[in-house]
């Protein structure tokens, strides 16, 4: 019997409506007890005293890259950059090479995880067949080896019909179906938020209405079809509105918002810096403000981080030829900590279950708390500790962040996935 | 010039403008007399990198270059190793390690210099970038007004036609308002978005052409960009009969109004050739202005 208890951290489980300072005893790869002074003798013992010791954070939206674009990731280094930053189970997007749009592809993955993983992973499949918004892709069978939601992200489906049938077959699966909400006529090649900035520097413009029209529509089609429905990646603050309507009138409709959608707006960018190239873009600080409320007032239901590496070369290049997206694992509890806790706009109990409860509702319905019996994936964190983010310390293959060299107060300090420390700070 | 070279006018002081522009007036020809050669920039090696067509601004460049006795290379896209497939930071990277002192560089991509001088110790003078800024087209617009007013301080300055995709636009825009010209932006709505109202103080938009031009000293007219447009924002066939400079309009304005356009024009389309072809037109000044800013521009940025 392997045994591992976590002395004299503040437990913090939204789940279970828990918050005090206790020990945590582990017991082959399960939550054993939540306890004062539990007998560690013949244990192993992690020292928590003035840390705060959580269910395992979920990341429900990243990127692997594995297959296709080994160059800039695998689901091996990701993994290890996920449990880095505190990550126990990540949920990976469909748009590899091939794309996850059949079993055989989902089954790959989940074996190539369960091979090379440092923390849990778990596909999304593909809404449609290759993500080109036409036929729907395999959901029975996909879900069978092992997708937790269905989801084309990075391409948004743009035919109704498709994304109608879609939540009709998914609603019978009960697989919630994520949309990376963008109308392509409304975007059109614009490589960042449309407002000042973009114009001030001659950039095509993303505007807000391209995700408000398609949030809009999806919210119509999941009342119609009374399927689950999630917003990946909020930006705009007319969509936290819609959203939170949705919410009101009873609808099955959940949202996330990614850290750098709350710790950054659009003229936080260095002219033409493609490491904040992301969609959505970087909104006003009107969209961050409500961002941030959506994250306090339970509108928002999860923080995900949209990891999404890039190899070096293919940011560098002009502004309007570089791919979107930025690394996300490894600075997320930091930015949570900086923009939501430091601030006093919420507090611990609120940011841990964004990061936990909030997205197993969503995709991983028995994970994200530490009940006795359940999978035992902790996050241990710092909130005072002061440390600089350095991306070429990064277990990432890829560099593309804007928070290489920034200052954190807290983070991360340990990651433990079924019962075993896979990540520990050095200190 | 923090950075040495001249990446946009946005950055510029109105000090460093100022200095540019009077310099430029020691490079302009006497009339009755030939150009004056300079040995200013002797022994050294500029280079031209054009991955846009333009005939003017390259040419424009290379003659001030000559004038000021430097060695100029001209490279334009077509020829270059970048339709063979390899990224701008390689092909820079490349023409950097021949050591050339300054590079004038033309990209259909914002910000491009900006990008390139990040990673590249030459410096860069923008020749246009994309739909951003066209520095030295905004310097020798102020160079041609003064000219003609002597102080800029005052003026009032139509600019007139695709405001949403012209880097001459934003370039004139900072430069007039930091010499603390009422700038009046006109074109159609879908060519002229509200937040461009922000991007200087004291700028006025309307879509009624009428509206802009009465009372102004100088009417800026600007080509209608088709090739940078992704979308039909306008009806093409009905642009003249709105946006199109024609004698009438001119009569709205001050009677010594100068009428500029930064070429090349499209005759019927965005301005009559009567109106081109007037006495009001700095058209051919605004061209020969041209060289002498750009002799000052590389003269700032080379002479050490």
């Amino acid at each position: 019997m392997s045994r591992l208890v976590v002395k004299g951290g503040r437990i913090i489980d939204p789940a279970q409506h828990i918050d005090r300072v206790a020990d945590l005893a582990i017991e082959d790869g399960t939550i054993r007890e939540i306890a004062e002074n539990i007998e560690s003798s013949g244990s192993e013992v992690f020292d928590a005293r003035g840390l705060v010791v959580a269910p395992g954070f979920i990341d429900m939206h990243v990127h692997l890259r594995e297959p296709g674009f080994e160059h800039a990731e695998t689901i091996e280094t990701g993994s290890r950059a996920a449990a880095a930053g505190g990550f126990t189970s990540i949920c990976c997007m469909p748009n590899t090479q091939p794309v996850n749009d059949n079993a055989t592809v989902t089954s790959y993955i989940v074996d190539r995880a369960r091979r090379f993983a440092r923390v849990n992973v778990f596909p999304i499949g593909a809404i449609t067949r290759n993500s080109a918004g036409e036929e729907l892709a395999a959901f029975a069978s996909m879900k069978q080896a092992g997708i937790v939601a269905i989801s084309d992200d990075g391409k948004p489906v743009m035919n109704a019909r498709v994304v109608r049938r879609a939540m009709e077959f998914a609603f019978g699966l009960d697989l919630p179906l994520i949309e990376h909400c963008e109308d392509l006529h409304l975007s059109a090649g614009g490589d960042m938020h449309e407002g000042l900035t973009s114009t001030r520097l001659g950039l095509r413009g993303i505007p807000r209405c391209s995700e408000d029209v398609m949030v809009a529509r999806d919210i119509i089609l999941a009342e119609v079809t009374g399927a689950r429905y999630h917003v990946a990646h909020l930006s705009s603050a007319n969509s936290v509105e819609l959203v939170a309507d949705a919410k009101r009138r009873g609808l099955r409709v959940t949202a996330e918002a990614t850290p750098h959608h709350f710790a950054l707006a659009d003229g936080d960018m260095p002219p033409y810096d493609s490491n904040y190239k992301m969609k959505p873009p970087l909104r006003e600080s009107r969209d961050v403000a409500a961002i941030t409320r959506g994250l306090c007032d339970g509108t928002i239901d999860a923080i995900a981080t949209d990891h999404a590496p890039h190899a070096g070369a293919e940011k560098m290049r002009e502004f309007e030829r570089c791919p979107f997206g930025i690394l996300g694992f490894e600075t997320a509890i930091g930015l949570a900590l900086e923009r939501l806790f430091h601030t006093d706009a919420a507090n611990l109990t609120q940011i841990i279950r964004l990061f936990t409860q909030g997205p197993a509702q969503i995709v991983l319905p028995d994970r994200g708390t530490l009940l006795a019996g359940a999978s035992a994936d902790v996050t241990i964190f710092g909130t005072e500790h002061e440390w600089t983010y350095d991306v070429n310390q990064s277990s990432s293959k890829s560099r593309n962040t804007p928070f290489h060299g920034h200052r954190f107060r807290g983070g991360p300090v340990a990651t433990i996935v079924g019962g075993e420390i896979v990540w520990r700070l050095d200190r | 010039m923090a950075r040495r070279g001249l990446l946009d006018i946005e950055s510029l002081t109105r000090e460093n403008i100022d200095s540019i522009l009077t310099r430029s007036k020691d490079f302009q020809p006497p009339a009755d007399r030939p150009f004056q050669r300079f040995d200013i920039l002797r022994n050294r090696t500029i280079v031209n990198l054009f991955f846009e067509a333009s005939t003017r601004t390259r040419t424009s460049f290379e003659i001030a270059a000559r004038r000021l006795g430097a060695e100029v290379i001209s490279i334009t896209a077509a020829g270059s190793s970048v339709s063979k497939g390899e990224s701008l930071v390689d092909t820079l990277n490349t023409l950097g390690a021949m050591r050339p002192d300054c590079i004038v560089m033309r990209h259909s991509a914002s910000g491009a210099p900006h990008f390139l001088s990040r990673y590249l110790p030459i410096p860069f003078v923008n020749a246009g970038d994309g739909t951003h800024e066209h520095p030295t087209q905004a310097l020798l617009d102020a160079r041609t007004i003064l000219d003609r007013r002597g102080s800029l301080e005052g003026l009032r300055v139509a600019i007139i036609g695709d405001i949403a995709h012209s880097r001459v636009a934003r370039s004139n825009i900072f430069l007039l308002s930091k010499f603390g010209v009422q700038v009046v932006l006109c074109g159609p709505p879908s060519l002229l978005p509200r937040e461009i109202g922000r991007i200087a103080p004291g700028l006025e938009l309307t879509s009624d052409m009428e509206q802009a031009i009465r009372g102004v000293d100088v009417i800026m007219m600007l080509r209608v960009q088709l090739e940078r447009q992704h979308e039909a924002a306008f009806p093409a066939n009905e642009y003249f009969q709105f946006y199109g400079l024609r004698p009438e309009h001119v009569e709205l304005a001050k009677p010594d109004v100068i009428v500029m356009h930064p070429g090349p024009i499209n005759r019927g389309r965005e301005i009559s050739s009567e109106v081109a072809d007037s006495q009001r037109s700095a058209i051919l000044n605004q061209v020969g202005n041209g060289i002498a800013v750009r002799m000052a521009v590389l003269e700032r940025v080379l002479a050490t």
